[in-house]
């Protein structure tokens, strides 16, 4: 998951938050430009798993929520200064992130996986992904492992998007791409993705995701991860999990 | 400010320097022989021959160099028939796809300056040169098109200059010149100002380099007699 | 072309290029004057910070300026609020680090364009109306800038053209304008040839409308001036 923007977060971390939010209405952040997580239709329409958890989480706990977007680097600052309440947009668990912001209990784990052409030999190992032309999405963990692990060994290629990656690895241009291993699902079920699939394990595979709230709002934390156990026991987590994956993602 | 931060990323930066000086020379080169038969044609007599160069030329001084990367980049693997086809090797590399969309596009420029200075050539020079038995042709080559050159090079050198700023847009195609570097860098340090300050430095020096490169050829060639 | 269902969505984008056009055309004309100003000032300093300023500007990359706006701008201005004992962060948001980036840019072109049409305003003019009484704020917006204006135009026009083309820069820092919105159809539909070529048609008319309305505006501007042909 991605980790743009720690930067004002930073500057956050003595910033202002104060006071819990009223409790009868709630404003939740996305990103809306994350499929199937969070994402904008063609009507101007937000939707995805993350938002369809929100949801379930204000009936949970009967309040009435509004789901209002706001682009990635801007979203930190954005739940500081009061423009919503939480953010549900994927985000990673991190320490440089807990600086500025609380977070609940994760409500899912990302893990990072390859893909490649069906027809390739591809291969995880350290040792096979030498010589290899991989992509990844700039400022992101993936990002961040290709240039650790095989920087040296490997021509490794950043992207502004993780659309783009998926372009060039149809066009040939790439022998893999390394990715949120749920949102590189999305893509494989498309018609763009079909002569593509995952190859090996998961290169990482713990990468909590958690909802973020303001330090001091302490009190709705409690009340998200009380509702986030609720929906987890009475099924409906399960649900929404079925409706985008055919397997758990928690 | 942390200049540590900057020293440790200096040889990265270089690296990407040395990438963007690359595209640049490149691409003003390639774009300057394009330029040259657009630029002729386009002063043509003949409409037919005309519509060609200004149909190119409205095109690209009419969109965004972004677009046209993208275009050439994203938009034509979608097609099969360009990714069977025997340009595929070259399209499928970043750093040839930069280099052409950097040529096609400078060359729209300076086709439109060296029609300006051909057209600024006196008429009385090209009298004199028929009048000494010499064809269109021989004209052309020998009298107009060497003037054209010395009149056009003060706005060739801008237009080098811009291509120098332009060349920043290949970090959009994964190219890692000296802002795809830096925006790389800026990804792990979380250090925007430092490393774009860096960076904006470095742009500045190379600038000061070509306008100087610039300077000594338009001494060499005698501008400042005509 | 076959939009798949996103023209709504190109034409909203198409809206918020204009605005961001316009709104750092206003920006840009603001401190292509105050360098103007500063460039002819008789202050030293004046001169310099304005000779400073386009130098710095016209050298670095239009892209890397939009960068540097969007990632560093608030960090700067949070520094400075709490120099002045203000605890605040300050957000920029993409269009307002966009319209100030390329207000940066075309300002520092337009320093040089405007200061060539004030010196071509003859200095007798000033003279006179100095003779009649006026202020120097007066002469400025009655007797010099009308003159100057109407040479200036037609580069300005020029500047505005390339100004419209650079607001596809400001996709890059998540602005949902024209470029960004012909990114995301690529995205739901995988025919990047077809978005990016019907964006680059929308830039290709709104130059040519841009165009038509300089060459109004040059038309207005030069009423009361002897034509060639007359």
């Amino acid at each position: 998951m991605r980790l743009t923007k720690i930067l004002p977060a930073l500057a956050l971390a003595l910033g202002l938050a104060s006071g819990a939010s009223a409790a009868d209405k709630l404003k939740i952040g996305t990103e809306g430009a994350y499929p199937p997580f969070n994402m904008i239709d063609e009507k101007g329409k937000v939707g995805g798993f993350d938002v369809d958890i929100a949801m379930a989480l204000c009936a949970e706990m009967k309040v009435t929520c509004d789901i209002v977007t706001q682009d990635w680097d801007g979203i930190i600052p954005a739940l500081v200064q009061k423009k919503f309440d939480a953010i549900v947009a994927s985000m990673s668990i991190t320490d440089e992130r807990k600086k500025a912001v609380a977070f609940t209990d994760h409500y899912y784990t990302n893990k990072l996986q390859f893909i490649a052409p069906k027809a390739s030999s591809f291969s995880p190992a350290l040792d096979a992904l030498k010589g290899k032309v991989l992509g990844a999405q700039r400022a992101t963990i993936s990002g961040t492992w290709l240039e650790d692990k095989v920087g040296k060994t490997a021509t490794v290629k950043l992207y502004d998007t993780q659309e783009n990656a998926y372009l060039d690895l149809a066009a040939g241009r790439l022998d893999g791409v390394l990715g949120d291993k749920f949102v590189n699902y999305e893509w494989l079920k498309s018609d763009a993705g079909k002569a593509f699939e995952f190859k090996g394990e998961p290169v990482f595979d713990d990468d909590k995701i958690g909802i973020a709230v303001r330090k001091k709002d302490d009190k709705l934390r409690q009340r998200l991860n009380d509702a986030l156990a609720a929906i987890r026991a009475n099924g409906t987590y399960e649900k929404i999990n079925a409706k985008y994956f055919p397997f758990s993602i928690y | 400010m942390n200049f540590e931060v900057i020293v440790e990323n200096l040889p990265k930066l270089l690296d990407g320097a040395l990438l963007t000086v690359e595209l640049v020379v490149f691409s003003s080169l390639a774009g300057l022989a394009l330029a040259f038969p657009l630029a002729l044609a386009r002063c043509s007599p003949r409409p037919w021959l005309r519509a060609g160069p200004w149909a190119y030329i409205f095109f690209f001084r009419g969109t965004p160099l972004l677009v046209q990367l993208f275009l050439v980049y994203y938009g034509l693997s979608q097609f099969e028939a360009v990714r069977a086809s025997i340009f595929w090797p070259i399209l499928r590399d970043a750093w040839w796809c930069a280099l052409i969309t950097m040529a096609l596009h400078t060359a729209a420029y300076i086709a439109e300056i060296l029609r300006g200075a051909i057209q600024a050539v006196p008429r009385g020079e090209i009298e004199a040169a028929h009048s000494l038995g010499m064809g269109v042709w021989q004209a052309q080559r020998r009298i107009v098109l060497p003037r054209a050159v010395r009149i056009a090079l003060p706005a060739y050198s801008n237009e080098v200059i811009l291509m120098l700023k332009g060349s920043a847009l290949a970090s959009t195609i994964t190219l890692l010149e000296l802002t795809g570097t830096a925006r790389t860098v800026i990804a792990r340090t979380y250090m925007p100002i430092e490393i774009f300050l860096a960076a904006g430095v470095l742009y500045l020096l190379i600038s000061f380099a070509l306008v100087q490169v610039f300077r000594l050829l338009e001494r060499r060639l005698g501008t400042y007699a005509c | 072309m076959n939009l798949h269902g996103f023209g709504d969505q190109l034409l909203a984008g198409t809206l918020l290029t204009l605005q961001l056009a316009f709104a750092s055309l206003g920006v840009g004309l603001a401190l292509g004057m105050a360098g103007a100003l500063a460039k002819t000032s008789r202050n030293a300093a004046a001169r310099w910070a304005g000779s400073t300023y386009t130098t710095v500007v016209r050298g670095v990359p239009e892209l890397l300026v939009v960068l540097l706006v969007y990632f560093g701008a608030s960090q700067v201005l949070t520094m400075l609020a709490e120099l002045v004992g203000i605890d605040a962060y300050v957000e920029i948001d993409a269009f307002t680090a966009g319209t100030i980036a390329l207000g940066l840019t075309f300002g520092a072109y337009a320093t040089e364009v405007l200061r060539g049409a004030l010196q071509t305003v003859p200095h007798g003019h000033v003279e006179a109306a100095q003779a009649l009484g006026m202020g120097s704020g007066r002469i400025f917006i009655r007797i010099v800038m009308p003159q100057a204006w109407r040479v200036a135009l037609p580069g300005l026009g020029n500047l505005f053209l390339v100004l419209l083309k650079d607001t596809a820069l400001i996709s890059v820092i998540g602005l949902e304008e024209l470029m960004r919105k012909s990114a995301i159809a690529v995205s739901h539909t995988k025919e990047p040839f077809t978005f990016y070529m019907a964006a680059a048609l929308i830039y290709l008319g709104l130059t040519v409308a841009a165009m038509t309305g300089l060459a109004l505006l040059e038309k207005r501007a030069a009423r009361g001036f002897a034509r060639r042909t007359a």
